[in-house]
């Protein structure tokens, strides 16, 4: 157990691709750290640079006390689960469990004891004497884990170990990690495209974007206070819903009608009249008017035509479209990402609202809906960050 | 799928045809080394299956291959040179070929594509080019006659063959599972040796069993660099067997000797054909 340290981190191919710039990330002892971004972000490469599976280009990378950039990664006394398990097909449960424990040396006794315990553990007792090939998708995936935690590693590396389950296991499995990691307290570094995933298990997540570390921060701070565009697009489900916005004074003009807004956004906004921003507001940001009580003052009320609606139980999905799409390079990168790009808008653009399930707007038809404006986030519309941090 | 008896019906009866086309050669050798020598050649007027089976079945034709010991039989050295020349080029051509192999299928070097061309061009070089070169090099220094002399051109002509299939072997494997021994604790041979080698075996014994029948099999070097008994192997003793007479044909001697040399490779076989399963690799990784 130990905290690892990166320093300027650079991963440079021969070809002078830069899969990872200078990143510097500073993971404490125990701490469960997500890496996440959308594929070919540079999170797993960064992952294996830690692992010591792929060289690092420049900068310092530090576990526990030492400098390891240059050790072997039996050397750095860390374990990974792999994506694809990598479990050892020729050896039962038992075997692939107590293969890193044998390399090491360690005396017969231990090693069975050892088993024994992370069998328990993982719920593995009656399988060790089986094949991988005989096992479920979610045992196989146990056994990798089981593999990892015997040995009492300095830390975990997982490059996301669930995303081969089927989204019930996953779950399942997600909660089993998250105990796991809480039971042991070994330092974890995950990574995961699966920004659910990172919101769940994460004491702390970094966002990843074309190499480039974009915020670090506690789920709730990400999901409150966005650095830029790309995080506020990529953190949440359903995604932030964006808008173009004029500045003019005290409020912004919205393709949905004018907010006020916050004293907090007019202090970051500079008050610069006229100014084009982008409006950022996540689906609860919205309401049906008709059921909001005295908060209402705190919003604004306008009208929109119900194009769908989705009702989870719990609560509805209405979506409806607003006029006034907007460009942005890392909009479109998320959008691509979600293979969203394919959607024909023309000039359209669609807001997810999330409302309470009382709600009665129908598909269709008109509704009134409020919005919550002191929620509003707002973007510089060429750099893409956020103003409230400016 | 069902089998419907008139395709059951059908493969049998093509299978049938291929296995004796296969087996007959081989059953008329072992029916003609039971026959006693006058009945080897038969005039005509005779049935085909009095010509065919043995009227009267005898073992002599084997007893004598092995009478005299060790010194006197013109068939024990042979054998002995056989199984140890084959046995010894198989060794070192998969030990040498599994190194060659993992290091082309897992690593990026220059002279990669070179090194497999240049295998492949071996491999396809006549063989009968390179024996006069060989008998005047190997006389001068020594190698005519031994079992090196033989070992040396095998490997020329096997390697190529098992690096071939074992390259194919061990682009298979997953590489994670090799990335997850390192990580493991794993030195970059102990990974190769506990979790590639096991992995890789039933292409091992693919290449073993090409390479052990090549070796086994050949003749050209066999009669072209040895002299005697000292290297001599059994496809090339074969034609130096004499009859009882020096009018009489070996026929039966060799019929028996070729039979008894079909039973090594058919061992050999059985015993490896048993680790060649399918799907050893299966549960390593998801997909």
């Amino acid at each position: 157990m130990s905290q690892i340290v990166l320093n300027d981190i650079t991963k440079r191919y021969a070809d002078g691709f830069e899969a990872v710039k200078d990143m510097n990330l500073e993971i404490q002892d125990g701490e469960f750290m997500i890496l996440v971004g959308p594929s070919g972000c540079g999170k797993s490469t960064a992952l294996r640079m830690i692992a010591g599976l792929e060289d690092i280009s420049g900068g310092e990378l530090r576990i526990g006390d030492d400098v390891v950039n240059q050790l072997a990664p039996k050397d750095r006394d860390i374990a990974m689960v792999f994506q694809n398990y990598a479990l050892y097909p020729h050896m039962t449960v038992r075997e692939n469990m107590a293969f890193p424990l044998k390399l090491a040396g360690v005396d017969k006794e231990t090693i069975d004891s050892k088993v024994g315990e992370a069998a328990r553990i993982l719920d593995l007792d009656q399988h060790l004497d089986r094949k991988p090939a005989n096992l479920s998708g979610g045992q196989r995936q146990r056994v990798a884990m089981g593999r990892a935690i015997v040995r009492d590693p300095k830390a975990f590396l997982m490059d996301e170990p669930l995303s081969n389950l089927d989204a019930k296991l996953r779950v399942q499995m997600r909660t089993e990690v998250a105990r796991i990691q809480n039971e042991l307290g070994t330092t974890t570094v995950y990574v995961t495209h699966d920004q659910t995933e990172a919101m769940t298990l994460g004491d702390r997540v970094a966002v990843m974007r074309a190499g480039v570390l974009q915020q670090v921060g506690s789920p709730a701070e990400l999901y409150s206070d966005p650095v830029n565009l790309f995080v506020a697009g990529f953190i949440g489900s359903p995604a932030m819903n964006f808008m173009p916005a004029q500045l003019d004074g005290d409020t912004a003009k919205l393709p949905i009608g004018e907010v006020s807004l916050s004293p907090e956004a007019r202090a970051g906004a500079g008050g610069g009249g006229g100014r084009q921003v982008i409006a950022g507001l996540r689906p609860e940001s919205f309401e049906d008017a008709a059921l909001v009580g005295e908060a209402r003052s705190r919003g604004t009320t306008f009208r929109a035509k119900i194009d769908l609606v989705e009702s989870m139980g719990s609560e509805l999905y209405a979506y409806f479209s607003t006029e006034g799409g907007i460009e942005s390079e890392e909009l479109a990168e998320l959008a691509a990402d979600s293979g969203m790009e394919e959607t024909p808008t023309s000039g359209q653009h669609t807001v997810v609202a999330r409302l309470d399930a009382a709600s009665k707007v129908k598909r269709g038809e008109e509704a009134e809906l409020w919005v919550d404006s002191t929620t509003l986030h707002l973007f510089d519309p060429s750099s893409g960050r956020s103003l409230a941090q400016a | 799928m069902q089998h419907r008896p008139r395709e059951y019906a059908f493969w049998s009866i093509g299978m049938l045809i291929v296995l004796l086309f296969a087996l007959l050669p081989v059953i008329w050798i072992v029916m003609v080394s039971l026959k006693p020598p006058n009945q080897i050649t038969t005039g005509p007027g005779i049935s085909f299956s009095d010509a065919f089976f043995p009227q009267d079945i005898t073992f002599k034709n084997y007893e004598t291959l092995f009478e005299g010991g060790i010194d006197q039989s013109p068939f024990i050295k042979p054998l002995i040179n056989s199984i140890g020349i084959a046995l010894i080029t198989t060794l070192v051509a998969i030990v040498l070929a599994s190194f060659a192999a993992y290091a082309i299928a897992r690593l990026n070097f220059p002279g990669k594509t070179l090194i497999l061309a240049g295998a492949l061009a071996i491999a396809m070089f006549p063989a009968i080019s390179t024996v006069g070169p060989l008998f005047d090099m190997w006389r001068s220094i020594g190698l005519y006659d031994t079992w090196p002399g033989l070992i040396i051109p095998y490997l020329t002509f096997s390697l190529p063959l098992a690096i071939y299939t074992l390259v194919a072997f061990f682009r298979e494997i997953p590489w994670d599972l090799e990335q997850a021994a390192q990580v493991d604790g794993a030195t970059p041979f102990q990974a190769f040796r506990k979790v590639i080698v096991p992995l890789a075996a039933p292409g091992v014994f693919t290449a073993a069993i090409l390479v052990f029948i090549f070796a086994w099999n050949d003749f050209l070097f066999a009669i072209s660099l040895t002299s005697s008994d000292a290297s001599r192997t059994v496809p090339a003793s074969l034609a130096f067997f004499t009859g009882e007479s020096q009018f009489t044909q070996p026929t039966g001697n060799i019929m028996a000797a070729a039979a008894i040399v079909t039973v090594p490779i058919i061992i050999f076989v059985l015993i490896f054909q048993r680790r060649i399963v399918a799907g050893l690799t299966a549960g390593a990784v998801k997909g």
